[in-house]
């Protein structure tokens, strides 16, 4: 959170306490201002304003806290604070790095009142700049960089809310992020460290339609329900479903520079978990630690509920300031379901008139606002950035006819669906197929044409057909059993089970299938479709399916995914499945 | 300390009090009844002026010539290892007769949250002895990890079993046969009179009375109570384990009492009911209290939490298991077919899960082939238990050999590896062991989801020797 502090307005006195709301009496303040309450100095935003009482969401614990107590204005609204240092770092939900917290406060537990800016302030950084003395730069326009970490070069660029103008004075060398780097010559010095409003959208030239995937290195995903590069989507499923697996994977694996993962109102343990893992974790694409690309923002469960409403605004408006510099963004939020009902549950403290199951009516346009931050976009500075948001959903009961689904599947172009069912009997991702869908299929096409093989969407509708054959026939089955259906059906339901056991489960846990290339997910596919193809000749040429299925060769399929080698795995695979078949006949 | 006799409005569980100083919000306040009865009570909400006043005991007895007395602090409770061995009512005060509590430190009953950062991350596998647990959804150190029940079923069977037979084998061998012990922190809310017996005669009759602290809100206790009965046995947990060094298991029982006291409180305070009539803040006022389970870096103990709760109509998209499951790290599940089969414990491990399992078990903490089998085992009985239904339909003739199989592994898989009763103890191996027994009725390229390599070492080669013949 940023430490600036303006010209500061008239304090007030706090009138009442109840749980994180907190209302305060003559105080001079905008919506949205941020003020410190009591006098411990919890930190708090104005949500609104009636009359001379203006009300006050508070991300602290409010344990004590009394009427007559001050309430000080900042006069300034909720912002973080950017530049070098946001990467490798975990956050609060009010960007309070919470190894800062842990230090300051000398103990495991969150102490109340103790604030840290967001990126730290004497660490210097090595500017190389990029512009000399007389260029003249614009709002967004890059000065130069610094290596913030083995992965990431950080661009310093010019705010955009500063005029700019042309330099007079560039520095090169070691600073801080508050000494100044670069003057223009209308007097105006720029340092490293911007500061930006979280519920603004940071500025940009334009939105264009998104024709890259964002490869996930998960096979039902790339394989049938792809996401793009700036593209939307939702992971909806009961508790044990796989939401946060899922994320943690993308987050792991998913082609993006930068990662900026929101654990929103969840488990304290899942947070843990990433901060051991990710720093031991080689990035795919750089053999770096993961932890080089990633920003973790983590307000669990029983941390304060509004600072569980900042915390996808904080998270999106950094990914905002990477996109800016031309990256590829791609930020998780699990689970917005907590965000929504951390806005219920402020609401309902206003008093105000609820909606659909109680949430306030304004959920889905906040909802629309967080998503529409996502997207391809052109920067203002000429460059092109992307920002990829995934948002997990915790519908309760696991029902999705509820309002924040409902009103997710609304904004989103991916829909994972995660099923109870397929979690009970241990199919992982227990993404359901039938009813997930991505409407960026078509649109990236031609990339995975391109860049994997020219049969990619071809192959991809097989295994569509052969899945959805596969449903039909199960419901015979299940009123007469599997013997009763024609040798051909038999078959089919055969090559079936092989898509699901071998191609749509991918163990998260195990070394060599945890990530799966975009190569290694098509092999696998056109290896079960070559099985496909020999079977049915064989079945044309007479042979009766019992032998047909009962090859050696044929359980194998369902090892491909877990290979040290799984190049000439499958070669072999695929010559020993023809060389078996034809031998029957 | 100021008195006050300023009641203006009882209602249900709430008492509003004008006041003319500033009260903080959760502050503690005592109640004199005009009969000389002193209830305690907690400051819901506190305006300039006005107080809403959340009273324990429930406000019968009170009128407006009650005064009011504010204590100026939040709800403490009064911790030291003294208090094992210890049984004490809802709000921390002894009733066993013993002596006096002498504190050696006071702990606010709110638990500050503990920073993710703070956090180890939880992987020391527990030996409950029971398979089910053991085998196919793994309880570890710090973990929190809820039965889900329905009325009658016997979870407290089940969660008595764990108590008494759960080690940590590395350590039992290391420090002798007690190191691993848990002390066991007993939170009841609600509970009848013979379930508390239950549990009393059980920690009595083992020993294990001596290394328990127990704190009872029994079903005639007032409702209100059990909103800080948890609070109070966490923070001794939290005490015990990062203080003190101890290892603790708390047994919360039964959290669906816990959630009717809150609903309780809601209506009176009139608020915007959320689902079924539950507040809208449940979730968080439940991850208050779950996530208070873990471990804390650089500290020795652990507080590994196994509450109870019983599904109103056993269903669990009720508000209250479900809240529960998005919180806490899975779930162990009791049926009621199983149980009126007579399978003991009646654990359905299909819609169980641990979420911790994966990174506690394998070779070096439990075995190597530990995670294979239970991934096995699972695949193999949803695939019985889908067989169940058709077989109904079309009758056992009318399946292949291979759905036969699996039909006879479902049945099996119940009456060996799930019924064992509740006085079986087994190690981890013993029940590895029945998972490999089970599995082997399988031709081997059904058992797609183990290793190889396992498969070869394990495998029992006889009986496939046997159906392999026909
Ligand atoms: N891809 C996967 N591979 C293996 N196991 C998985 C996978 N996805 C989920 N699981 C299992 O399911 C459990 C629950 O998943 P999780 O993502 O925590 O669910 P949710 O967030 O939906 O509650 C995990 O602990 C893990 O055991
Ligand atoms: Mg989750």
């Amino acid at each position: 959170m940023s430490q600036t502090q303006q010209t500061v307005r008239e304090d007030g006195i706090i009138a009442s306490v109840s749980g994180p709301v907190v209302s305060a009496r003559d105080l001079d303040a905008r919506m949205n201002d941020v003020v410190y309450v009591g006098d411990e100095g919890l930190m708090g935003e104005v949500i609104e304003i009636e009359g001379d009482i203006t009300t006050i969401q508070v991300y602290e614990e409010t344990s004590g806290v009394a009427p007559g107590e001050p309430v000080e204005n900042t006069g300034d609204p909720l912002t973080v604070d950017l530049g070098p240092g946001l990467l490798d770092t975990i956050y609060d939900g009010v960007q309070r790095p919470l190894d800062v917290l842990e230090d300051k406060m000398g103990s495991p537990y969150l102490d109340r009142g103790v604030d840290a800016p967001g990126i730290e302030l004497d660490e210097k950084w090595e500017f190389v700049p990029e512009v000399v003395e007389g260029d003249a730069v614009e709002p967004g326009d890059v000065l130069g960089v610094v290596e913030e970490t083995v992965t990431i070069d950080h661009k310093v660029m010019v705010p955009p809310d500063v005029e700019g103008g042309e330099i007079t004075e560039i520095k090169s060398g070691s600073y801080t992020v508050t000494e100044p780097i670069a003057t223009l010559d209308n007097g105006e010095e720029i340092t490293m460290r911007q500061e930006w409003p979280v519920r603004e959208a940071r500025p940009s030239e334009t939105k264009m339609t998104p024709r890259t995937p964002l490869v996930s290195g998960q096979r039902i995903l790339d394989g049938l329900f792809p996401i793009a590069k700036g593209g939307t989507a939702a992971i909806p499923g009961p508790f044990g479903s796989g939401k946060t697996v899922t994320q943690h994977s993308l987050a792991k694996f998913a082609d993006a520079d930068i990662i900026i993962y929101v654990g929103c109102g969840e488990r304290g343990n899942e947070m843990t978990e990433v901060i051991d893992d990710f720093p031991e974790l080689e990035d795919p694409s750089t053999g770096n630690p993961l932890m080089a690309r990633t920003s973790l923002i983590a307000n669990t469960s029983n941390m304060p509920v509004a600072a569980r409403e900042s915390c996808v605004y904080t998270g999106i408006t950094i990914a905002e300031f990477y996109r800016d510099m031309g990256y590829d963004v791609a930020l998780m939020a699990d689970s917005t379901s907590r965000w929504a009902e951390a806005m219920r549950e402020i609401s309902s403290r206003l008093e105000e008139m609820p909606g659909e199951e109680g949430y306030p009516a304004y959920l889905s346009a906040r909802l629309s606002e967080f998503y529409e931050r996502a997207g391809a976009f052109e920067n203002i500075n000429g460059t092109e950035g992307t920002i990829s948001a995934i948002g997990a959903v915790s519908p309760p009961g696991g029902d999705f006819s509820e309002p924040v689904t409902q009103n997710t599947l609304r904004i989103v172009k991916t829909f994972w669906a995660l099923d109870a069912d397929l979690a009970e009997r241990r199919h992982f991702p227990a993404i359901n197929w039938n009813e997930s869908y991505s409407l960026y299929k078509e649109q990236l096409d031609p990339w995975f044409q391109e860049n994997v093989d020219p049969e990619w969407p071809d192959e991809r509708q097989w295994a569509v057909d052969v899945l959805d054959e596969e449903g039909e026939l199960q419901e015979i089955v299940q009123l007469v059993g599997k013997d009763a259906l024609p040798e051909d059906q038999q078959l089919t339901l055969e090559v079936a089970s092989y898509l699901k056991e071998a191609y749509l489960q991918q163990n998260a846990f195990n070394p060599n299938d945890m990530y799966c290339s975009p190569e290694k997910t098509f092999t696998m596919l056109t290896t079960i479709h070559h099985f496909n193809d020999e079977a049915f000749q064989a079945l044309e040429a007479g042979v009766p399916v019992e032998e047909i299925i009962d090859i050696d060769a044929a359980p194998r399929l369902n090892r491909m995914a877990v290979q040290d080698d799984w190049k000439e795995y499958m070669a072999d695979l695929r010559d020993d499945i023809q060389a078996q078949m034809r031998e029957l006949y | 300390m100021k008195e006050y006799q300023t009641i203006s409005e009882i209602s249900g569980p709430l008492v509003f009090a004008e006041v003319d100083e500033p009260i903080g919000y959760d502050e503690i306040v005592e109640i004199e009844t005009p009969e000389g009865e002193t209830l305690r009570g907690q400051v819901l909400e506190s305006t300039d002026g006005v107080v809403a006043i959340q009273v324990f005991e429930g406000t019968t007895g009170i009128d407006k010539n009650a005064s009011v007395r504010f204590l100026g602090e939040t709800m403490k409770m009064p911790v030291t290892e003294d208090l094992l061995g210890r049984v004490l009512d809802g709000s921390g005060q002894p009733i066993d007769g013993g002596p006096e509590i002498v504190p050696d430190e006071r702990h606010d009953i709110v638990g500050a949250a503990i920073n993710p950062y703070s956090r180890e991350y939880p992987e020391e596998f527990i030996q409950t002895g029971v398979s089910a647990v053991d085998g196919m959804n793994t309880l570890v150190r710090g973990q929190k990890l809820p039965i889900f029940s329905g009325s009658g079923l016997p979870h407290n069977d089940l969660a008595l079993q764990i108590a008494r037979q759960a080690t940590v084998p590395e350590e039992a061998t290391d420090e002798g046969e007690d190191g691993s012990e848990f002390a066991v922190i007993f939170g009841a809310m609600g509970i009848t009179a013979e379930e508390a017996n239950e549990f009393m005669d059980d920690f009595e009759r083992t020993g294990a009375l001596e290394r328990s602290v127990v704190f009872m809100n029994l079903a005639d206790d007032p409702a209100v109570e059990r909103t800080v009965t948890p609070r109070m046995a966490l923070t001794t947990a939290e005490y015990l384990a990062f203080e003190k060094g101890y290892h603790v298991l708390v047994i919360l029982t039964d959290m669906t009492n816990y959630c009717e006291a809150l609903r309780e409180i809601g209506a009176a305070r009139e608020e915007v009911p959320g689902r079924r009539g539950y507040p809208g803040y449940m979730y968080t006022d439940l991850a208050q209290l779950y996530e208070r389970a873990g471990r804390i870096k650089g500290r020795e103990g652990s507080v590994t939490q196994i509450p109870i709760l019983t599904m109103p109509g056993d269903d669990d998209t009720h508000p209250i298991p479900d809240l529960t499951g998005y919180i806490t790290e899975g779930q162990i599940m009791m049926d009621r077919d199983l149980n009126s089969q007579g399978v003991q414990p009646p654990v359905n491990v299909l819609p169980s899960l641990s979420r911790l399992m994966d990174d506690g078990i394998g070779e070096g903490l439990t075995r190597a082939d530990h995670a294979d089998i239970s991934d096995q085992m699972y695949a193999a009985y949803a695939e019985g238990e889908d067989l169940r239904d058709l077989v109904n339909i079309v009758g056992r003739e009318a399946l292949s050999e291979r759905d036969n199989k699996y039909l006879d592994f479902a049945d099996r898989f119940e009456a060996e590896f799930v019924d064992q009763g509740y006085d079986t103890d087994r190690s981890i191996d013993e029940t590895v062991e029945i998972g490999w027994d089970l599995l082997s009725e399988f031709p081997k390229e059904e058992l797609n989801r183990i290793d190889e390599e396992l498969i070869e070492e394990h495998y029992r080669e006889e009986t496939e020797e046997e159906v392999t013949a026909d």
